[in-house]
């Protein structure tokens, strides 16, 4: 089946079965390898991307679904060669120690400040409770996103 | 973690959809938001022959209240139910339910018609919509009919659907005179499946019980309305006798199984606990 | 030469909480994990696994899967054996089956692989290859695979006519019996650490690519180790040792899970070997935890003799190391159990008896992983369950019964009954520290009226001692090979460094943290200094990362390297200057004549005359490498609180606070440090509530996805205040001590022994890990009802 996807802003198409999965499609067809894989029950979210700027599991996701859609992906939140507030943000507060849950986190804390521009510590982590990490036990995950939130007022 | 081989449609309308199940039958499963089937299929323990996308049909979303009912699209999202100012100021036995269903991201994608028609007793819906004496309507290119949830589920992930049903509205019954309800769940952590789930609804009818809904998840092969608690509660004074009694009957209703989660009796008598709270809770809202 | 007039900028060398150096790479999503990487022409492996735990094979069928399109090579267990492949060497002096060949030994073991163009097509392969099992007994319990009569798991092996795997002893038998005779109190406490799992974020895999016209085999490999792992492939294999290099490039998380050697990293590289392209294997995630090296599983009877006083006499344990299949750990090979014999814990015990037996079971094969520091894990949270319980015994202040028995900051450095010597600690101020930070008093008070009102509240204590920085040449080996390890440090002439180290980070940040010891040393800042790890081309020789070794030796090494350099350097300075070497004294980062302001040298000088005006008879260039044989262990230790509430209707426990002082010597990078013990926290949190693999009675794994094994999510894990003491290691260049692993060694118990807290009023002495809601309603329960 052929599928278009506008991915961090750029049209992607290509003929897939439809039983490939976004994430293979991301990280085999594009070689955008910054979304991973940490598990095959959907129970990690590692592999979380924002569709049309929701937070969702790409891993539990058919390519074929996103046909038509806005996918953006951790590279995606890089602007005009930047870090995003976000980004600085988790480098600021070591909110990551061996990175590869980081992808997922920061995406969807960047809904999260779409939605929410000055979330309570709670109100964070709920929003990631869908996100496993294993190094950071995610109180400075936390951190990184508050400070973020702070730092997205000041540029506003 | 790969799926195995299938064929796909997105079909842009419901006699489309209608149209492809009519054709394969049993062949084929529709995909809602995919967070139950999807998962299945990489463990290649579903291997359809087709697969009908449903996430291009429009309409089939969102909540509307009518003189009589809720009505809840089929491919709302357990999301914009978490979000929903309407669920959270008139119907608190959802609005406590949707947020504790899996996790954020699987709420963004999953729907609340697609997990009522998976029917696994572990799904929290089935109890929420037990409680509130729901009814699902499934369409076929023969027509429409109305179902009781009570009479939906039929077993362990089987559901009153034929093969070429779909399911597209829930209907709640507003609820009539002071009303409240809440939902209670254990769980190991957030995203595991219930170890118990007690959905429960109070209807006032001049300071007594109208109607009492208790619906139950995970402790059964389906779930479970605790039908001799809800009978014991209609018409009662709602006083602490009636509810420790109403929770009494709805723990021997209760047919859980021992596993990692707990016991047998541990998980009934939880169902109890949770029964008495939710009653107490779901009488302050409703008084308030 | 420099004018003294302007101000020095800082050279963040230890004690900054310098921003990580390899953040940027991650942020970006240019993170290169071994399932990034992407080579011309590679395949890809799956493998397929026995569904079931002992059973005998009739005969594979793979006919079906060879003739998928796309599929280039099925490889089966005798495959392999024609090329001597079938069976490999353990890390611990067993044998391990590569693909099974005669039997299924555990669920999940390897029995075959299709290696195609596409994962998917390499999955649908696999569904079609046949197997024909005769099913056997399975043999689950380490108890009734010790008992007479039980089926022999390890027919195979020449020799071996029992399911046992080794006997070892530890501490003195007699002495210990003495202590007993002596006592007024005896505690006991019987308890399984249950098997869990490290489970990092990133799976196990490789990518090995043969290439027969260069004759390098090059294996992009998830390892913690990888020089000990390419010295065993070419053992293994029968490779060059010179022509295979093993890259491990970004590893997301390794926690010990990347430690051993796994059959899926030879069949790989055999399969490349065989068909000449580039294979990949990245595993799924329930490969990952039915089949890879789990933790712990130890089943402990410990007796703790004491006076009436609280005073301890002597520590007697028993225990049954449940080994799965193969005897795979990665642990020194003197010690059969680990570390374990740490067990007198923080506390001045003047006899101690260990007596450890390993069993085979149907199970796979592990046990020392999980961030245990050798079976530091299980001892730890033995002696510190057994100490909360003879508080209770005694009726004693828990606080009060440890700081009575801790060993004196004048005992240092302290000999233990089963023979370690710790360099240096202060329990006391530790654990007092702790007390004051939560609370203690108002908790105590807050228990007392909580249990008039009907709430349980428990305040849990655990008093650690860690024993890591393997080690010493003389006592420690893995396969023959000794725990030394490396530093290869050269300075450039504009005045940057690149340091190559023999250890291999899995984001514990060593490119910043090694940075900053190079810094302390030369005042090179860490940004001018390139910290390069994990290609065995281009790195000293290691024994990799785990068991929290790395700042204790490599970190080590780089710190008596720097100051080799420095030495040199003082001459180079001494040349440029024109004055006498011993007149220059060291200013953070240049060489100082003394008593001459203005008249310096800075490091940057130094490097551009090392290139440009070398002191005549010296050679040209700044490096050199440092192979550092640790003098001893290094003993990190803590004091944790843990304060917890119970909902008696339910069982569920939450914690309310959790007080964490630790004590890893000086800190390099204060904010990494506190980067490790959230993350050993919440592990430890997830042990003690929530994670279990477990078996039923014909071996079937229970606990093979996340599904059914727990991973503590934001939600549920607590937050954590945390707070330091520094008491240096005498012994270690820059007085630090390692502390990856302190968090997940000393919490279990800290959170068991508040729940435990919280009922002990009731009677409750124990409840056995994962201290799930059921369980505590059930204790509750039987309390209640007696």
């Amino acid at each position: 089946m052929q599928v278009t996807i506008k991915v961090n802003g750029r049209e992607e198409s290509a003929e897939v079965e439809p039983r490939r999965l976004l994430v293979h499609f991301l990280r085999e067809d594009l070689r955008l390898t910054g979304t991973h894989v940490g598990c095959d029950t959907s129970g990690c979210g590692a592999c979380t991307v924002l569709v049309d700027g929701t937070p969702v599991k790409s891993c539990t996701m058919l390519a074929v679904m996103a046909d038509g859609r806005e996918v953006t992906t951790v590279e995606g939140l890089i602007r005009n060669g930047q870090l995003h507030p976000i980004q600085q943000g988790f480098k600021e507060e070591h909110g990551l120690q061996c990175g590869f849950c980081t992808p997922g986190m920061m995406l969807v804390a960047k809904a999260l400040l779409e939605a929410e521009a000055d979330p309570s510590e709670e109100q964070i982590r709920w929003a990631i409770s869908g996100n496993v990490c294993r190094c950071t036990g995610y109180q400075n995950i936390v951190k990184s996103v508050q400070w973020a939130a702070k730092k997205l007022a000041e540029n506003a | 973690m790969y799926p195995p081989k299938f064929d796909y449609v997105a079909p842009r309308s419901l006699d489309e959809a209608l149209e492809v199940l009519a054709e394969h039958g049993s062949d084929a499963k529709l995909l809602a938001g995919g967070q139950s089937l999807i998962p299945l299929l990489k463990l290649r323990f579903a291997a359809p022959a087709v697969l009908v996308d449903l996430n291009r049909l429009t309409g089939l979303d969102g909540f509307r209240e009518s003189v009589t009912h809720l009505h809840v699209g089929a491919l709302t999202r357990h999301a914009d139910a978490e979000r929903s100012p309407l669920l959270a100021a008139r119907y608190p036995l959802m609005a406590a339910a949707a947020p504790v269903i899996s996790d954020p991201l699987v709420r963004n994608m999953g729907t609340v018609g697609g997990s009522l028609a998976h029917a696994d007793p572990a799904g929290d819906w089935g109890a929420v919509m037990l409680a509130a004496g729901a009814e699902v309507v499934a369409r076929s290119r023969e027509g429409e009919r109305t179902i009781a949830v009570r009479d939906f589920f039929r077993g362990l992930l089987e559901t009153a659907l034929e093969p070429t049903e779909i399911l597209t509205e829930v209907r709640v019954p507003r609820p009539r005179g002071r009303a409240g309800g809440t939902y209670l769940k254990l769980e190991r952590k957030v995203g595991d499946f219930a170890t118990v789930g007690v959905a429960v609804q109070l209807e006032l009818d001049d300071g007594r019980i109208g109607r009492a809904g208790i619906g139950l998840t995970a402790v059964g092969a389906v779930n479970v309305r605790a039908a001799a608690a809800e009978e014991h509660l209609a018409g009662a004074e709602p006083t602490a006798e009636a509810f420790a009694e109403a929770a009494r009957l709805a723990a021997a209703a209760a047919e859980p199984t021992s596993d990692v989660r707990g016991s047998a009796e541990y998980k009934r008598d939880v169902v109890r606990v949770y029964v008495e709270r939710g009653l107490e809770r779901a009488l302050a809202l409703a008084r308030a | 030469m420099t004018e003294q007039a302007q101000p020095r900028k800082t050279v963040c060398g230890l004690g900054h909480s310098v921003k990580r150096k390899e953040d940027d790479r991650f942020l970006r999503g240019q993170g290169n994990y071994v399932d990034d990487v992407n080579l011309p022409r590679m395949l890809h492996m799956a493998i397929l696994r026995s569904p079931m735990a002992h059973a005998r094979i009739k005969s594979i069928d793979a006919e079906a899967a060879k003739a998928v399109p796309g599929v280039v090579a099925v490889v089966t267990g005798a495959d392999l054996a024609a090329h001597n492949l079938a069976w490999m060497p353990t890390l611990s002096g067993d044998t391990q089956a590569v693909f099974a060949t005669d039997k299924v030994r555990f669920q999940g073991q390897e029995v075959a692989a299709v290696i195609a163009e596409d994962p998917y097509v390499a999955y649908d392969a696999l569904d079609l290859i046949d197997v024909d099992y005769d099913m056997l007994e399975a043999v689950v319990d380490p108890f009734k695979a010790m008992a007479a009569g039980a089926p022999l798991i390890r027919d195979e092996k020449e020799g071996q006519k029992d399911n046992s795997v080794y006997h070892w002893e530890a501490g003195d038998k007699d002495a210990t019996e003495r202590a007993f005779a002596a006592a007024d109190k005896v505690v006991k406490l019987k308890t399984h650490y249950p098997r869990c799992h490290p489970s990092p974020l990133e799976t196990c895999g490789c990518v090995a690519d043969v290439n027969a016209g260069t004759g390098k085999v090059k294996i992009y490999m998830t390892s913690q180790a990888p020089h000990a792992h390419r010295t065993l492939f070419a053992l293994v294999a029968g490779l060059p040792e010179q022509n295979i290099q093993i890259i491990s490039p970004d590893i997301g998380g390794g926690f010990g899970n990347k430690v051993p050697i796994y059959p899926g990293y030879v069949a790989a590289t055999a399969a490349s070997l065989l068909i000449g392209r580039p294979v990949k294997w990245i595993e799924s995630r329930s490969e990952n935890l039915i089949s890879t090296g789990f933790a712990r599983d130890y089943h402990m009877e410990g007796e703790l003799a004491l006076k009436n006083d609280g005073q301890m006499l002597g520590l007697r344990v028993r225990l049954v190391s449940d080994q799965g299949a193969f005897f795979a750990d990665a642990q020194p090979s003197k010690f059969r159990a680990g570390l374990f014999h740490i067990v007198t814990g923080s506390y001045d015990l003047p006899a101690a008896h260990v007596v450890a037996d390993g069993v085979y079971t149907n199970k796979a094969p592990g046990g020392v992983a999980y961030r245990c520091s050798f079976r530091v894990t299980e001892a730890s949270y033995l002696i510190e369950r057994l100490v909360q319980n003879a508080a209770y015994e005694l009726d004693l202040d828990p606080a009060e019964l440890r700081l009575r028995n801790f060993i004196r900051p004048e005992q240092f450095p302290y000999k233990s009954a089963t023979g370690f010597v710790y360099d240096s600690g202060d329990y006391h101020t530790a654990l007092k520290l702790a007390l004051e930070k939560v609370g203690y008093e108002d908790l105590k008070r807050e228990k007392e009226a909580g249990r008039a009102a009907g709430k349980l509240i428990g305040v849990g204590i655990a008093s650690f001692t860690e024993v890591v920085g393997a080690g010493p040449a003389k006592d420690y080996d893995i396969v023959g090979l000794k725990m030394f390890d490396s530093a290869e440090l050269r300075v450039h002439p504009t005045g940057k460094a690149i340091l190559k180290i023999g250890v291999q980070t899995q984001g514990q940040g060593h490119e910043t943290t090694f940075a900053q010891i190079v810094a302390g040393e030369l005042g090179i800042p860490p940004e001018d200094v390139l910290v390069q790890h994990g290609d065995t081309d281009n790195t000293p020789y290691g024994l990799g990362t785990y068991a929290s070794r790395s700042t204790p030796t490599a970190g080590a090494a780089t710190a008596v390297i720097s100051r080799k350099l420095r030495e040199k350097a003082r001459k180079i300075a001494a040349h440029v200057l024109e004055a006498d070497a011993a007149d220059l004294e060291w200013d953070v980062d240049r060489f100082q004549v003394k008593g001459v302001p203005g008249k310096a040298c800075t490091i940057q000088e130094i490097a551009f005359a090392a290139y440009t005006n070398p002191p005549p008879g010296e050679e040209a260039g700044l490096e050199g490498v440092h192979y550092y044989d640790p003098p001893n262990m290094t003993y990190p230790f803590g004091s944790y609180v843990v304060v917890v509430e119970i909902d008696e209707g339910t069982g569920v426990w939450k914690v309310r606070r959790m007080v964490a002082v630790d004590d890893c010597g000086v800190r390099i990078n204060p904010m990494i440090v506190e980067g490790q013990i959230h993350g050993g926290l919440t592990e430890g949190y997830g042990i003690a509530a929530m994670q279990l693999i477990t078996f039923d009675d014909d071996g079937n794994c229970i606990g093979s996805t996340f599904m059914d094994y727990l991973l503590p999510t934001a939600w549920e894990t607590p937050k954590f205040e945390t707070f330091a003491t520094v008491t240096p290691s005498p012994h270690h260049p820059i007085g630090a001590k390692g502390v990856g692993e302190s968090a997940t060694v000393g919490s279990p118990a800290a959170y068991v022994n508040a729940v435990v807290d919280a009922l002990a009023h009731l009677g409750v002495r124990n409840v056995e890990m994962p201290v799930t809601s059921a369980k505590v309603w059930e204790a509750i329960r039987q309390a209640r009802a007696t």
